[in-house]
């Protein structure tokens, strides 16, 4: 007998049914692969299905509001006085307050957070010893996971009252002639919420930013040192340059989610419906008003802040596709927790 | 015999390399302080972390009991009680949340990774990164309007869980198409050389094979939707009150009475706050440490 085992003895070793009877199919299978791919595309579908729910229905009734106050003087007036009323308007909406606040600590957020983040970064992916980094990468997006509320008590009771404030204090003391560093300090105040806030959205800028860096080709690394480069020439004239608009991307997902952190900057901001220059005024954000207000709110009112919501969601989502489309260029996206 | 230097040609023109001179040690004094300095600021980057968790345990630990666990939560100015309230309303919400957006986040990624081709696929993988930057609060917002103000139901479990879904929905579906990508295409051809359908391919082959992966985008939701205050605010309301109806009664969750325990004067209630914080941080953590571990494991093991 021959030793080659020929492909008519295979059948004998196998299981009794051919793998087509087992996998193949008659009658109703024959329509599974469709009802299947129509599932899945509808479970794809609902993601768009929510999205457009969620802007319609705000849309629709956030209107009257606008209407009422006119879009601009609602984006543009100073005063704001909740109505209590239940199927009319009485109140004065004037959304600038929030508006100009929410700019003003999420700008406060992303200067500080910033540069941290491109240096951070750079140490990770060029100069840490290569067994350090996953580490050190990791310790920073940890901070991704914890939520805010954490970050708002524990800012409230510990960091602001035990770091920032004597911090602030001696700032507010020393350059106090300057208007915008002038005193009182509350403890409670534009800044506070700003520190804290970059330290929130320091792991999102990082991770991405680290991601655009290390894509810098490592032959264009290679030249630079070939031509006597030290490591710090190399990252300023080769890898910097290459990752401006990636990090610009990267910093406008971490402003976008400045703008719409709401619990720990409401515990931090001061809430007074104000707004004001100083670095050290108790002011009020859009989301943080929303937040806090809220649970007492009129109908009219409950309104109103959705008027807020509507055009806090335009700004984020506008910023934020913004940056999803120049992050998407580079071919990157934000991964695990540090979406 | 000593050897004279060549003076009339300009001494930079045969510079070697390995000669010290011109700017060499001010280049080198540059490199050494940025060195320190990104040392420094590296530093000062993992230092919160560990200031915060230093912080919520010391706080914390002393507060956590059985009873914390069991008992509902007193007024704040007394001593004792607990956050059980928070913790079946949280458990409830993202229970149910979960229900909605595992299955559906998940077959989403199926169908981009494995159906999507073309314009509409672009399309929802744009939006889900999109949705990923929404404002929790205006999610929260607009829950209510959507429920709560349209229909016949109040603030309750129902709204929250919808909320919290909603947070929940874009985060699953983008790390389980990161994970589906690492599957091979050579699995899927070979199911499709045997004789395979397209969906006895994605049943019984692209997802077993992507298995436990799949579970780190699942835990990085929960992980997230467990820390959410802001849109329960809007939509759950809160309760002092154990709840278990899933309609039409305001319930707790651990973040609002965090947030409640953290803005009244009481000691008391200050110090069940850091118990609450304790352990949403304890549950969070565990959740992303596990999910990341799965999840770099999976890479490792799936990209061969």
């Amino acid at each position: 007998m021959s030793l080659i085992t020929t492909p008519d003895s295979a059948p004998d070793s196998a299981p009794n049914e051919a793998p087509s009877n087992r996998l193949g199919g008659t009658g109703a299978g024959r329509f599974a692969d469709r009802a299947f791919s129509m599932a899945l595309f509808l479970a794809g579908l609902s993601v768009l299905g929510v999205l457009a729910a969620i802007v319609i229905r705000t849309t629709i009734d956030a209107f009257p509001v606008f209407q009422y106050q006119g879009f601009f003087s609602f984006l543009f007036g100073t005063e704001w006085q909740a109505g209590f009323a239940r199927n009319e308007f009485t109140g004065v909406y004037g959304a600038f307050p929030f508006i100009f606040g929410t700019l003003f600590v999420a700008g406060i957020a992303l200067v500080l957070a910033l540069p941290l983040a491109i240096a951070v970064s750079v140490f990770i992916v060029f100069y840490a010893p290569l067994r350090f980094r996953t580490v050190l990468s990791y310790m920073v997006e940890v901070l991704a996971a914890i939520p805010s509320i954490i970050f708002g008590l524990w800012g409230l009771l510990w960091f602001v009252p035990t770091v920032l404030q004597p911090i602030s204090n001696w700032v507010a003391g020393t350059f106090g002639f300057i208007p915008f560093l002038s005193q009182p300090v509350p403890n409670v105040n534009y800044f506070h919420a700003g520190f804290v806030l970059a330290i929130m959205i320091l792991p999102i800028i990082t991770a991405i930013t680290r991601e655009i860096v290390s894509a810098a080709p490592i032959s264009e690394q290679e030249a630079a040192y070939g031509l006597g480069s030290t490591r710090w020439e190399m990252v300023r004239q080769v890898v910097l340059p290459r990752s401006v608009s990636g990090i610009v991307g990267a910093s406008m997902l971490g402003l976008g989610r400045a703008l719409g952190e709401t619990i720990a900057v409401l515990m931090l901001v001061g809430g007074s419906q104000r707004f004001d220059f100083r670095l050290f005024f108790p002011g009020d954000t859009m989301a943080a008003h929303i937040a806090a207000t809220f649970q007492d709110a009129a109908p009219e009112t409950i309104t109103a802040l959705l008027g807020i919501g509507v055009v806090l969601f335009l700004v984020t989502i506008i910023i934020n596709m913004i940056a999803r489309l120049i992050v998407w260029r580079f071919g990157f996206k934000a991964t695990g927790d540090a979406i | 015999m000593s050897r004279t230097v060549e003076m009339s040609v300009p001494e930079d023109r045969y510079r070697s390399l390995r000669v010290k001179q011109g700017n060499y040690a001010r280049r080198m004094r540059t490199e050494r302080v940025v060195g320190v300095l990104l040392v420094f600021f590296m530093a000062l980057a993992s230092i919160p972390l560990f200031l915060i968790m230093f912080e919520v345990i010391r706080r914390g630990i002393g507060v956590v009991n059985w009873e914390f666990l069991t008992s509902r939560e007193v007024p704040p100015a007394r001593e004792g009680g607990g956050y059980a309230a928070g913790f079946i309303g949280t458990g409830i919400m993202v229970g149910w949340a979960s229900l909605f957006a595992i299955p559906t986040g998940i077959f989403a990624a199926v169908y981009l990774t494995e159906y999507g081709k073309g314009v509409f696929a672009a399309v929802i993988r744009f939006f889900t990164d999109v949705m990923t930057g929404i404002p929790s609060v205006f999610v929260g917002l607009a829950v209510y309007f959507l429920i709560i103000n349209q229909t016949g139901f109040t603030f309750g479990a129902f709204p929250g869980a919808v909320a919290v879904g909603i947070i929940m929905l874009p985060i699953v579906v983008r790390s389980s198409e990161e994970i589906l990508r690492t599957v091979p295409d050579d699995l899927r051809q070979g199911s499709l050389a045997m004789g395979a359908r397209r969906w006895q391919t994605t049943i019984k082959v692209v997802l077993p094979a992507a298995g436990p992966g799949l579970s780190t985008g699942a835990m990085l939701a929960v992980a997230r939707a467990a820390g959410e205050t802001a849109p329960l605010i809007l939509t759950a309301f809160g309760s002092n009150a154990i709840v278990t109806a899933l309609f039409n009664q305001p319930i707790s969750a651990v973040p609002l009475q965090i947030y409640n325990g953290a803005r009244q004067p009481f000691a008391p209630g200050i110090e069940r706050a850091w118990g609450g914080a304790l352990c949403l941080m304890v549950l969070v953590l565990a959740l992303t440490v596990t999910a990341r571990w799965i999840g770099a494991r999976f890479s490792k093991t799936g990209n061969r």
